[in-house]
Order: C-alpha cells, then structure tokens, then sequence
C-alpha cells in the first residue's frame, strides 16, 4: 500500500477511478425489478394507511434507538441497537415512500416524518413510550418485533408487490432484532437479582400496551408463544396488565410522542426551504 | 503469554537475541506478531496509542452523536446514524487490538473515565449546528485518514489490519460529509452560513488533530524508530492542508487563515500557527466540552453496570448448569 498519497492508497483494488474520494455511495435497492403499479382490486387507501402506520412504528421506535446512542451498557449494544435503529429506519423510508406512490399525493418520505403533527402520526403507544432502562429497552423491543414480524410474515403474501418486498426484506431483519431481545431478556431474568427485578418491572410496564398491538393486527398467538418461551427461560412472569384503553391507530398517545416528533422535525422545520 | 516469554528470555540471557530479532524485523518493514518478543517501551507506546485511539473514536460518537435525532431528512438520518455506529465499531477493533497487547478493555474504559489516558482534543469542541456533522467529515474524518493511512504499515499487525477497515470506513465517511456540505452549500443562504460557520470553528482545531509540531513532540521519536508511526506531525498536517484547500475552493468556502496560500517553490501551501496554547488547554481538560464528554461516557459505564454485571452472571450460570448437565 502506498501512503504518498492518501486516497491513492484507500483507492487501491478499487475500479472507480475516482481516487479522489476512494470510494463510492452505491447501495442496493431492495425494490430493484420490483413492479411499482398497484395492482387492480387493490384498495390505495387501505394500502396507504397501512404502509403510513407501520413506517410510523419504525420510525418512532428508530428515533428512540438512536437515543441509546453513546448510553448503552457495552459498545457491542452501541452496535446492536444501531443496527436495529438502522434496520426500521430503512423499513420507515420505504414504506413512506410506498405511502407517497399510492396516496394521490406524491409525497417523498420526508414529508411524512417532518412534516406531519403529532395528531397525524398513528404509531402504537408502546413504541412512543421513554426509553427508561436497558430491561425496558430489551423487554419493548421483544414485544414489537414479534408482533411485527408476524405482521411482515403475514405482508409478504400482500396483494401489493411492493409491499411484499419491503416485508419480505424486513422478515429477516425482525428475526434478528427479536432474536437479540430474547437472549438479553433471558441474560437479565437469570443473572442477578437487580437485573431480574429490572427485568420484571419492564415487562409489567409492557403488559399493558400488549392488546393495542392485537388490535392493529392480530398476533396475539405468536407473540404469546415467544413471550411464554422467552419468560420462561428468563425464570420471568409472562407479561400482563390491565390493558389501556384507546389505540395510537386511532390517534391516541402517549403525552410523549409530541415531544419525540418536535425534536426530530426541529432542524427540517426551522428550514423548510432547504434542501438535505 | 509474550510477557513470561520476556522476562524468562531475559533471565536466560537471550535478551539480546530477541532484540536483534525485533530489530531485524522492524527494519525489514515486517509485522510484530501479538506472540512475538517485543521490547516492553514498544509494547507500553502501543497500548497508549492504540487505547488513546480507540477512546478517540467511542468520545468522538458524542458530538455527531447529538444529531442523529434531528437529522433534517431520512436519508441524512441513516448516514449518520451508520457513521456513529461505526465509530463504535472501531473502538471495537482497536480495544480488541489493544488486548492484543495484554491490556483489559475493561481497564482501559476507566483509566478513560479518570482522565489517565487521553483522547483526541478535537472531540472537546461542541456541535452547535447541523453543518457541523458535514464539517466533522470532512476535516476531522479527513485528518484521521491523514494520520491513519500511514498506520496501515505500522509495525504492530492488529492495529495495521485494523487501520486498513478503519481507514477505508473513514473515506467513505469523508465522502459522506463532503456531499452534505454540498448539498447545503446549493441551498439556502441560511444554510450556505451554517457550513461556514462550521468551517471557521472546526478549521484550527483539525490542524490542532496532528499533534504538536515536531520540535516539541516528546513521543514522537522512539515511535518513528519503531515504524508505529511513519510521518512526522508537520508532515501530516502539510499533507492535510494541502488536500483539503482544492476541496474547499470547490466548496466555496473560505478557510479562516489569513496567511495561507500556495508556495510555489515548496510545492506545498503555507498557512499560519494554531494557537498552542488553546491546544495544551483543551488536552489538559480545559476545551469547551471535556467536562461533558467524560460525564457521558461515565455515565454510560457506571448505568450499564449492572446489565454487564447480570450478562456475566448468566454466562458463569449457564457454565454450571452445562457442567452439571454433562457431569449427570
């Protein structure tokens, strides 16, 4: 490797010829020969509402994982929840973006997360809800990504070819991210007695947001069935609670989706003009 | 295990073989192996440097950090939000490379805390601005590939390989920057003077990132003789002028020194003195945000305490049980 000049030397093995910048941005679509018309007897409103909820879920529940950034317990969590961060962020941007094809309207996928209010956005609560501790965090993350991912399973026969692709890209993102809360969730039930009581104490909070997920979509049985095996393992309680009534579906929040949203739209919305 | 090696050697009297060996391969421009002999000042240079490297990339997730949640678009989100990630992840590698070396990650973590080892000055400046995270890619992602391209043929093996992934992330976060700063610059005027006025807070210190000039560098020599380091400070901070005043003239921005300019004869651009004494300040404790990136991080440890706590017990119980289990 030369170093008498440093991109020359990054650049090396690499057929850009833009050695300037050694490298560059390419990244794979995963819509790519994907047929983007919606196909006859689909309902676009449906469609819509549907892609508008479940980018609204990842997209709240990205904005929550992004604030673990530089707190969590061990710089393979740094790791771990970025990469989840990562992941329903870029399930958000492209069911925006379907949203925006099949709405009418056009719209990209900053339009709907910078410039919607909070009484627009229809994300379940338990998603919303402060990040509180690491059990907290692991014990939410074990609920909504086994309801999501039964949800995705479920989307990946949807009569929407686009849909079904994003689903069927997030199915093995999902079973990575619920794969990772179980193993914390059993780690924190079995190892001392402060992280089993944590660990109790979060899933009591989680119970009662349970049903909501249940009414948006119903997984209740594969959600129950991983909550029974990963509780049990953990030497924990299956998660229960009088249920909440109201539905962040049905635009009912939590006092803290307003404060989540304003910071995240804060920059675009302080330049609408601009662009990014 | 190169320890015991080390002082069982020395005890036999082979020391001196050793070193001629050390020496041989060091001048040969070859690898120092984790299980080869290494001369204890080598080994001690390394850890400092290797630690003081990887506390540099796990502070310097703070101030970009802080924008992941407000990222104006989803696309500048994602950028970000991965760039972040992969500063911790080369912490990763180099804590890992340090243990290479016989240091504890866990060790390392508090002499961080208490302000025994350091970090890179820059981290201590605050990011007021979003134009801040183009600038920090550009100039600060853009000093670090100065300084590390070099590294990639440091003697030591760990940390050469790991410069070369780090290295090559770092590029592509350059880029990244680059193309932010872009971007703002053909937007809005309000946007035009947010990347200068990143540029103009971030310019000084970047210089500031090489270290301090050769004549008074009180590590730099036994590295240089040990190829853990390849350039001179001044070397590399020509080098980073040099580089990034085309990239700014592209940009339209100005660079706040009044004295820089290209010197034909030299081949290279003259440009005027960082304030050093701002320097030996900030890396003293006394920048802007020292104070506040310590705490973070502490906090961050301390809180985490008892997950680390509970994942070990779990392992020494999960140990038991498969122990019980084979022994029935």
């Amino acid at each position: 490797m030369s170093d008498d000049h440093v991109y020359l030397s990054l650049a090396e093995g690499h057929e850009s010829g833009d050695e300037r910048w050694a490298f560059g941005t390419g990244f794979e679509d995963p819509l790519y020969g994907v047929d983007t018309a919606v196909p006859d007897g689909v309902d676009t409103a449906e469609l819509a509402a549907s892609c508008l909820a479940l980018g609204d879920d990842a997209l709240v529940s990205t904005q929550r994982l992004a604030e673990w950034t530089t707190r969590a317990p061990e710089l393979e969590e740094e790791v771990a929840l970025a990469n989840i961060g990562l992941d329903l962020l870029g399930q958000a941007r492209l069911l925006y973006a379907r949203c925006g094809q099949v709405d009418g309207t056009g719209r990209g996928e900053d339009a709907y997360a910078y410039f919607r209010d909070a009484e627009d956005f229809r994300p379940v609560r338990l998603a919303e809800l402060p990040n509180g501790d690491f059990a907290f965090c692991v014990a939410r993350l074990l609920v909504l990504s086994s309801w999501r991912l039964a949800h995705f399973h479920h989307l990946t026969a949807s009569p929407d070819p686009v849909l079904a692709a994003i689903a069927a890209k997030g199915v093995k993102e999902l079973t990575y991210h619920r794969q990772y809360a179980a193993e914390w969730v059993v780690r924190l039930g079995d190892g001392t007695e402060e992280s089993h009581r944590r660990m109790r104490a979060a899933l009591e909070q989680v119970g009662p947001y349970l049903d909501e997920l249940f009414t948006a979509y119903d997984a209740q049985e594969e959600v129950a069935a991983v909550l029974r095996q990963v509780t049990q393992a953990a030497g924990l309680p299956f998660p229960a609670g009088q249920s909440l009534p109201g539905a962040g579906r049905d635009g009912d929040h939590t006092e803290h989706l307003a404060l989540l949203l304003a910071e995240l739209q804060s920059v675009a919305r302080a330049h609408p003009e601009a662009t990014w | 295990m190169a320890t015991s090696q080390s002082s069982r050697s020395t005890a036999g009297g082979a020391g001196s073989d050793l070193q001629e060996h050390f020496d041989a391969t060091i001048a040969l421009n070859q690898r120092i192996e984790p299980r080869d002999w290494m001369p204890e000042g080598y080994r001690k240079t390394l850890i400092r440097q290797v630690a003081q490297h990887a506390h540099s990339e796990i502070i310097g997730m703070q101030p970009e950090g802080e924008w992941i949640t407000r990222a104006p678009s989803l696309r500048r989100k994602a950028i970000l939000f991965a760039k972040v990630q992969d500063e911790a992840g080369h912490g990763l590698y180099l804590y890992s490379a340090a243990e290479t070396l016989g240091a504890d990650r866990a060790q390392l973590t508090e002499w961080l805390i208490e302000g025994r080892q350091k970090y890179s000055s820059i981290f201590n400046y605050p990011t007021p601005n979003f134009a801040d995270v183009g600038v920090i890619g550009w100039f600060v992602d853009g000093a670090a590939i100065c300084n590390q391209v070099p590294l990639c043929r440091s003697s030591y093996g760990p940390y050469a390989r790991a410069m070369v992934r780090i290295c090559k992330e770092e590029s592509f976060h350059q880029r990244q920057g680059y193309e932010l700063l872009m971007t703002m610059m053909r937007g809005t005027d309000a946007q035009r003077e947010m990347v200068q006025d990143a540029v103009n807070r971030w310019w000084w210190p970047s210089l500031m990132m090489f270290g301090p000039p050769d004549d008074n560098s009180p590590n730099s020599a036994a590295s240089m003789a040990w190829r853990i380091k390849r350039h001179s400070n001044d070397e590399l901070r020509q080098r980073f002028v040099d580089m990034t005043v085309p990239q700014a003239a592209k940009l339209g921005v100005t660079l706040p020194d009044p004295e820089l300019r290209w010197d034909q004869e030299r081949g290279h651009h003259d440009f005027g003195t960082p304030d050093w004494d701002e320097f030996q300040r900030v890396i003293s404790g006394d920048g802007p945000c020292n104070a506040q990136r310590i705490e973070r991080r502490r906090t961050a440890h301390e809180e985490g305490t008892w997950v680390r706590e509970a994942a070990a017990a779990h392992a020494a119980k999960q140990a038991t049980r498969a122990h019980k289990g084979a022994a029935a």
